[in-house]
This record gives structure tokens, C-alpha cells and sequence, in this order.
């Protein structure tokens, strides 16, 4: 007898082959969102809006009504459509170049009106489309290609720190961080987005799942490699952590 | 409906209500700020959507949330804030997203003054956005003009998937006339065929301005161009007045063009055949139109508040078919029909000058 061990999500195209490079982590949570969709049976509801960086093709590999925004504007555009169609389901997907840098005003505001849609940002501190640029959200010491001898505070200042400004939003009703380095943590990265999902499903308020994602590419590493730094360095400066969760408050 | 007197803004806003715009999304800046206060007040109570955005370039990109599912949606600025809007214009087109701008000129350039001025005519029609794109845009130069055209751009943003701008300066904007709010006259396309609602029982569809296969981008400029052609040969309009006989022929658009008009009727009076051509549609331009009119007379003075901005479609439409002067003053500096009418009999006398010895 056959054990079914995986099903491709039906909110997935059946030829959108993820075109990122070896080690990225969007194609991990892509694949998340993809299943959670499924397992909401979201699929026919969901409008996904897309954003400026790597986290830009959404139409190539979801099976999903698509938006496309312009740099730092998706949450703007998923008020829009939510506004309008307060029966859908309306997710921005973006970078920490896209909703952290160029969009953290738009994520902020988005945040303080409460807005009942779900924000996953990716963060991999730098923008990785670019070719490795140093974003707001880079570590100190980090070597991006317009920090080559690493990000010095006293010249670009610090890092930002989305997630926990974000939960400080009265609008925010979930914001979380959470790190794709290994099974048992993508488990938790999917708990978070099944809980950010939920929150709007209940018309509970801003859903913010900040995800830390490795570049190997733009950060010189092997894969292997960048999920070591990334638990022994990005999240000691970034780390995971439930920063506000309005329905644990409640009980 | 009886004629009331109403404000230009809140005449704007009151249409677009009655148009059945569903979202206003805005930033405040004198001297619009009246059709947001409207729309605060009033879109609320009618169940509609309102907010105050954080800043033009949320307000324009709710907008384009709202465009990709079908709705209704506006928002409205001035000058330095519809600057920032450029992007989201260019994004519109590409991704032929429906939407509705309107754009009350202040003096500039920089943060300017709030003094009326006619400045934004490049920025509307020649767009700082990047790329080949057009938004299509209407000009009223009264407030029942301004009415009117409201509903028609509704209308026209969902009939041709496309931002249409509503372009008007800070005298129609503060100022009171009569006016009549008529039934919105127009049918609207069915949206369902191409707007975002969830890929249900359907493919799943898109609404994106980027496209990097190659050709890809180019074939869609190509089609985008197409819907322009078929844009300007079914929607272009304007005004003509007195010209059947003029020699000189004055052009302006908005609020110019009725002080214009009281100046053909003052030259008139005056025994001068001098008419009115004032461009109702500004993209589409009335070139062709504009070319026969030129044809017929011996000159033409270009009416302005700033530089000389319409003056450059103008000489392109005319295209040496009689002289083009041109009048203006920028940024706040405002055209009487006094000083238009001293500038008519100036030119008048020229040409006179110029019949009796022959030249012309």
C-alpha cells in the first residue's frame, strides 16, 4: 500500500518552478503560504500581493489571483483591494528592502489602521535582487556590496527592527519573528503564519510574520554555511520571538 | 434637478459620489482639501470607503488596490503631491489599472504657493513617470464642467483600463457657481471579465507592471498604444467659439479659457473676428482640429498660466499653418480680461497692419 508523503498545494501552479538560487529560504515559505491556502480552502478568495525584490513573481508560481505593487507599496494596495472586498483573503508578500526600507512607512501606517490583512516580510538584511546591497535591516559588520568592509553604525546607523515595532501598533493584533533553519523551526514559521492567517480570517487586525531567510548568494556562503550564521549571528541581533498576540492577551 | 451654488471642489466631490466612486483615498493639500473634508464626512455614511492615507504615495497605491478588483476609487491632490503620485501613474498604465486623479494646480515650482496657476499641464500630460504612457485627462473651466466631467472620468477609467485625470486649478476648485448634479449618463463595462476576485472556478489572473521576457514589454507598449489611438479617436473634445470667421484665434484650457471667452466677446463687440478654440480633452489633444482651425486663420495666441506648457501641442498641431504667440503669466500670476484683451488689440493691429500692406 502507498503512503501519500507529499502532494504539491493546489495554490501553486503545476509548472511554477521556484527560480531561486540554491539555500534562499522564499521558496521554503512560498510553499507554506501555498499549503496553508490549501488547508484554509482560501484558494478561491485569496488575492496575494506581490512586491519589488525576489519577492517579486508571485504570479509565476501561485495559483492565485495576483497584484503586483510598486516598491514598498503592497500593503497600501492590499488596504485597497481589503477595503473594497472585505470578504477576501489579501496577503502582501515582500522583502525587508521592500517593507522594512523603502515601504516602513507604509507598514507602519498599515499597522496603526489596523487593517485586517496578513504581511509576511522576508528577511534576508540585504537586497538580495540587487545583487546584495545593504538594506535597513543589515547587521553591523555585515559585508554587503555598498558595505564592503561591513555596515559601520557610526556612518549607516543600526538595524531596524521590524517586527518589534511593528507589535507596538495598536492595530498590530499579531506580529511575530520566526527563522527557517531547520524542520523544526520552518514547523514554527508555519505555526506563525497559520496564526497570522487566522487573525484576519476572525477580523482581528494586522498579521505581521517577519521571517529570517538566508541569502547564501549575496552573502558569500554555502547554504550550509548560511544557516549557521544565521543562528549564531543574525539572531542574536535579530530574534525570533512573539512580540505581540492580541488573542493570547484576551485569554 | 434646479441649479444650485456650489463650491468647485465640493461640486467634484459630490459627482464622484454620484458617479458611484466606492473608495476616496487622500492626502490633504491646499487648495483641494475641501474634496477630502467632503468625502470624509459623507463616504462614510453611504457605507463607502474613506481614508486619510499617510501620504500621496499610499493614497494613489490604495487606489490601485481598489482598480485591480473593479471598484470605483479616487483620490485627489495638488501640484507637489500629485509629484509624488508619478510612479504609481506609470504602474496604472502599464498594468491598466482604472482609477481617478484629480489634480487642483497650485503655484510652483517647489512647495510653490496656493495661488491658482496652470504649472501642472507637463506634469499631467508629459507625466514624470517613466516609460511610454498616457493618462487620459479632462479639463473643466467651470464648476458644472467640472461635474460633468467627473462622471465622465469614472466612466472613462473603466471603459478604457487607464488613470483618467481630472485637471483643475485652485480658482475652479475655490470658487462658487451655479450648477446642476444630472444623473450619471453613462454604462459601464462589466468588470468581472478581467478583475481580481480570487481564482475561483477560473484561472488565477494578474495585474502587474512588470514584464521581463524579452519582447514582452515591448508588445504590450504596442497594445497600450493602441487603446491611446482608439482613445483619441473616440473621446477627443473641445470647445470652439466665434470661429468660423476668425482671424485671430485664441487657445486655452480650464479656467482661462472662459476669461478668454469673455475677451472674444469684448474684441467682437470691438469689430475684431477673433474666436475661441479651448481643449476640453487635453490627452487626447484636439491636434487634427486644431490644425483646421489654424488653417483658416492668421494667427493664433496661446493663453496660459505659466510658461508656455500647452503652447508646445499647440505649435505641434498647428504645424506652421499660421503663427502661434503666446501669453502667460506662472505661479500665481493671473490673467485679466483686461490684460488679454490690451494683448488681442496688439496682435490685431499687427495683422491688420500686415493685410494692408499686403503680406498677408
Amino acid at each position: 500500500m502507498e503512503t501519500l508523503v507529499y502532494k504539491r498545494p493546489e495554490s501553486l501552479l503545476k509548472d511554477g518552478h521556484f527560480t531561486f538560487c540554491p539555500g534562499c529560504g522564499h521558496g521554503v515559505v512560498l510553499r507554506m503560504i501555498a499549503e496553508l491556502i490549501d488547508e484554509f480552502n482560501l484558494q478561491k478568495d485569496t488575492i496575494a500581493i506581490s512586491s519589488v525584490g525576489c519577492s517579486i513573481f508571485l504570479e509565476k508560481f501561485f495559483n492565485l489571483d495576483v497584484a503586483g505593487a510598486s516598491h514598498g507599496r503592497s500593503t497600501c494596495v492590499a488596504t485597497g483591494i481589503k477595503r473594497c472586498k472585505p470578504d477576501k483573503f489579501v496577503f502582501t508578500y515582500q522583502g525587508d528592502g521592500d517593507a522594512a526600507t523603502i515601504g516602513f512607512n507604509e507598514t507602519i501606517h498599515t499597522a496603526c489602521r489596523g487593517e485586517h490583512i496578513t504581511t509576511v516580510m522576508i528577511n534576508n538584511t540585504n537586497f538580495g535582487m540587487t545583487g546584495g546591497q545593504a538594506s535597513a535591516t543589515t547587521l553591523v559588520g555585515q559585508v554587503t556590496t555598498t558595505t564592503p568592509m561591513g555596515r559601520k553604525a557610526e556612518l549607516t546607523g543600526y538595524p531596524l527592527h521590524a517586527a518589534e515595532i511593528v507589535a507596538k501598533c495598536d492595530g498590530t493584533a499579531y506580529s511575530a519573528r520566526v527563522a527557517i533553519t531547520d524542520t523544526k523551526n520552518i514547523r514554527k514559521a508555519k505555526e506563525a503564519l497559520k496564526k497570522a492567517f487566522e487573525i484576519q480570517m476572525k477580523g482581528q487586525g494586522f498579521a505581521f510574520v517577519e521571517v529570517l531567510a538566508a541569502c547564501p548568494t549575496n552573502w558569500h556562503m554555502k547554504p550550509a554555511e548560511a544557516i549557521e550564521y544565521m543562528e549564531n549571528v543574525t539572531e542574536t541581533v535579530h530574534p525570533v520571538g512573539v512580540f505581540k498576540d492580541i488573542t493570547k492577551e484576551t485569554i | 434637478m434646479a441649479k444650485e451654488l456650489v463650491k468647485g471642489n465640493e461640486a467634484i466631490a459630490r459627482a464622484a459620489i454620484k458617479a458611484g466612486c466606492q473608495c476616496y483615498f487622500g492626502y490633504p493639500i491646499t487648495p483641494q482639501s475641501e474634496i477630502g473634508e467632503y468625502m470624509g464626512a459623507n463616504l462614510p455614511k453611504l457605507g463607502r470607503v474613506f481614508i486619510t492615507a499617510e501620504s500621496e504615495l499610499a493614497s494613489i497605491n490604495m487606489v490601485i488596490g481598489a482598480g485591480t478588483t473593479g471598484t470605483k476609487a479616487m483620490t485627489s491632490s495638488s501640484s507637489c503631491g500629485i509629484a509624488l503620485m508619478q510612479e504609481a501613474f506609470s504602474a496604472m498604465c502599464c498594468a491598466e489599472v482604472p482609477g481617478v486623479i484629480v489634480s487642483v494646480m497650485r503655484g510652483g515650482p517647489g512647495l510653490g504657493n496656493i495661488a491658482p496657476a496652470q504649472g501642472d499641464y507637463f506634469q499631467a500630460l508629459k507625466g514624470g513617470g517613466n516609460g511610454d504612457y498616457k493618462l487620459i485627462v479632462l479639463s473643466p473651466s467651470n464648476v458644472q464642467e467640472a461635474i460633468d466631467l467627473t462622471y465622465r472620468a469614472f466612466h472613462l477609467a473603466l471603459k478604457y483600463r487607464n488613470p483618467v485625470m481630472l485637471l483643475a486649478d485652485g480658482i475652479l476648485g475655490q470658487m462658487m457657481e451655479p450648477a446642476e448634479f444630472g444623473e450619471y449618463p453613462y454604462k459601464d463595462p462589466d468588470v468581472n471579465e478581467w478583475a481580481l476576485s480570487g481564482a475561483n472556478n477560473r484561472p488565477a489572473r494578474n495585474i502587474v507592471s512588470l514584464h521581463m521576457p524579452e519582447g514582452e514589454m515591448e508588445q504590450r507598449t504596442n497594445m497600450l498604444f493602441e487603446k491611446y489611438a482608439a482613445v483619441a479617436k473616440n473621446e477627443t473634445t473641445f470647445e470652439e467659439y466665434m470661429l468660423k470667421d476668425a482671424k485671430l484665434v485664441l487657445t486655452a484650457f480650464g479656467t482661462v479659457g472662459r476669461v478668454a471667452k469673455a475677451v472674444v466677446n469684448r474684441a467682437r463687440e470691438a469689430g475684431m473676428k477673433v474666436g475661441l478654440f479651448r481643449p476640453i480633452t487635453l490627452f487626447p489633444f484636439p491636434d487634427k482640429n486644431l490644425h483646421e482651425v489654424a488653417k483658416n486663420a492668421d494667427m493664433i495666441l496661446d493663453l496660459e498660466l505659466n510658461m508656455g506648457q500647452m503652447l508646445l501641442d499647440v505649435r505641434s498641431a498647428v504645424f506652421g499653418a499660421c503663427p502661434v504667440e503666446f501669453y502667460g503669466r506662472p505661479a500665481g500670476g493671473l490673467l485679466t480680461p483686461d490684460m488679454i484683451f490690451e494683448k488681442v488689440q496688439e496682435l490685431y493691429k499687427k495683422l491688420d497692419d500686415k493685410t494692408k500692406a499686403g503680406v498677408i
